[in-house]
């Protein structure tokens, strides 16, 4: 198990390769469909939020508002990758985000972002929300909740001791092409 | 009212944060089926902690608390319109405290007023009979096992899946292919053979009130699922698509009538997280019996 602490340097994570275990801690933003797709068509982050060697998390947490107005997570699963492969990569060049959480693997895209500016793809485990939401020790702050709903806003969590796999590396390797190939050869074989 | 609404509630909290009997003996034994020290082991013992966390918080298994689906059983009489309304207030109240997620959108508008309710939102199926029992069944299903199914219209050239049994098992055992661990495996498949584009998917999520252990009555369907659970489970997708033994639980399927132009394979895929839950009810709406 290999220990991630914020802020995520290029070295650290040029370190690690596919299918190492890790343990992330540190301040990491949420940010999903509605959040790509706005950065994509060019929407600026908003003033408190950066990203630069930062990660991001493919997240829709359940949050309870608590009686002195802030918030605690409840549930705190990743939700599937993929959907941001169209805009992943860019925001990767452009804002200088170090690692992606999420579920499910991206694509060829992204896994090229990652190779040329230094990012990692950590695969945490999807439907885990209990674990994962005890690893989130703070919610320091929610932005874009008024415009993109509670699941799809970007929430600021300090996480500690969070489990991931390193699933896509910064030197060109996918475990999800290397599951694809392999699983699609033993289907052939009995079909 | 309040107290059919209160046991619609319960069941909610139950469905939503304890996982069935079945599904969770079949991940037990999946755990215990991986090799020692694999990322896939490591993925199914993190899932065995959550489910135990989940049930001892009674906060959701997953945050993704996904589409509302209740399949209610009714006597002659029954008040549809009454139960409607108080499974929509029951939703509602189930997302204030925190057992369901915010999780419903206006299509048109990208709002979410945080209610769960809208146009389709919960879904509710109600099936009359003769018997004097009410029974709610309660299906949680989230977005990301959602998104992997698909429907296959047969013949399906590229697969050289023609319009018999051979052509169903090569189309389900691709949706397996395509779906990868992006559906957070293992999974379960609930199968439509035959059907039109609608009641295919219909029924095929009808598949997942069966229990993960029965055994299909129909002696070819027994067998097809039989088979498609052991070849899933020969290609190494694995937990979470990481590789490993475990890609499928279970494969229910059944069969519809088609129209002689049409021929449907509708695979719905279920995530490891499988909220499936049901009551009976008593004529005053309090619960009198778990059927899972």
């Amino acid at each position: 198990m290999t220990s991630l602490s914020f802020p995520f340097t290029e070295a650290q994570v040029r370190a690690l390769k596919v299918g190492d275990e890790v343990s992330i801690s540190g301040i990491v933003f949420t940010g999903r469909d509605a959040v790509h797709k706005y950065l994509h068509e060019g929407g600026a982050l908003p003033p408190g939020v950066s990203l630069r060697d930062g990660i991001i998390y493919h997240c829709g947490p359940v949050m309870m508002k608590q009686s002195d107005g802030s918030y605690k997570c409840t549930a705190a699963g990743p939700t599937t990758s993929i959907r941001e492969e169209p805009y992943q990569w860019q925001i990767i060049r452009d804002f200088g985000v170090r690692g992606v959480i999420g579920k499910g693997g991206m694509g060829d895209k992204t896994l090229a972002a990652c190779k040329e500016h230094g990012c990692v793809y950590l695969h945490a485990i999807g439907g885990a929300a209990q674990v994962l939401a005890e690893c989130v020790k703070k919610v320091r702050n929610v932005y874009f909740a008024e415009e993109f709903g509670s699941p799809e806003a970007i929430w600021e969590l300090e996480i500690e001791n969070f489990p991931a796999v390193v699933t896509i590396d910064s030197h060109g390797n996918s475990l999800h092409k290397e599951v694809l190939a392999a699983s699609q050869a033993a289907l052939t074989a009995r079909l | 009212m309040n107290a059919l609404k209160d046991s619609l509630v319960e069941l909610i909290r139950r469905t939503s944060a304890e996982i069935p009997d079945d599904v969770n003996r079949a991940l037990i034994a999946a755990l215990e089926n991986e090799k020692k020290g694999t990322i896939a082991a490591s993925a199914l013992k993190i899932i065995e902690q959550n489910i135990e966390l989940a049930k001892r918080k009674s906060q959701p298994i997953c945050q993704d608390t996904g589409s509302v689906i209740f399949y209610i059983e009714c006597p002659v009489g029954f008040d549809q319109i009454a139960c409607e309304e108080a499974a929509r207030e029951a939703v509602k109240e189930a997302t204030k405290i925190g057992y369901l997620r915010q999780n419903s959108v206006d299509s048109l508008t990208g709002k979410n007023d945080g209610t769960n309710l809208g146009p389709g939102a919960p879904a509710i199926h109600f099936h009359q009979h003769r018997s004097p029992e009410i029974a709610v069944r309660l299906v949680l299903k989230g977005g990301g096992c959602e998104n992997v199914g698909a429907q296959y219209s047969l013949p399906a050239e590229k697969l050289h899946a023609n319009r018999d049994l051979d052509g169903c098992r090569k189309v389900i055992l691709d949706a397996v292919l395509q779906a990868q661990g992006k559906g957070c495996g293992p999974g379960i498949l609930g199968v439509c053979i035959g059907g039109d584009r609608a009641t295919g998917y219909e029924f095929s999520k009808q598949q997942f009130l069966r229990l993960l252990d029965d055994r299909n009555p129909n002696p070819e369907l027994d067998a097809l699922e039989q088979e498609i659970l052991k070849t899933a489970n020969e290609l190494g997708i694995g937990p979470m698509g990481f590789g490993g033994k475990t890609t499928l639980l279970g494969v229910k399927i059944c069969a519809a009538n088609r129209v002689p132009a049409s021929f449907f394979v509708s695979v719905s895929y279920m995530c490891w997280a499988y909220r499936r839950q049901g009551v009976t009810l008593g004529a005053d709406g309090a619960i009198k019996t778990w059927l899972y």
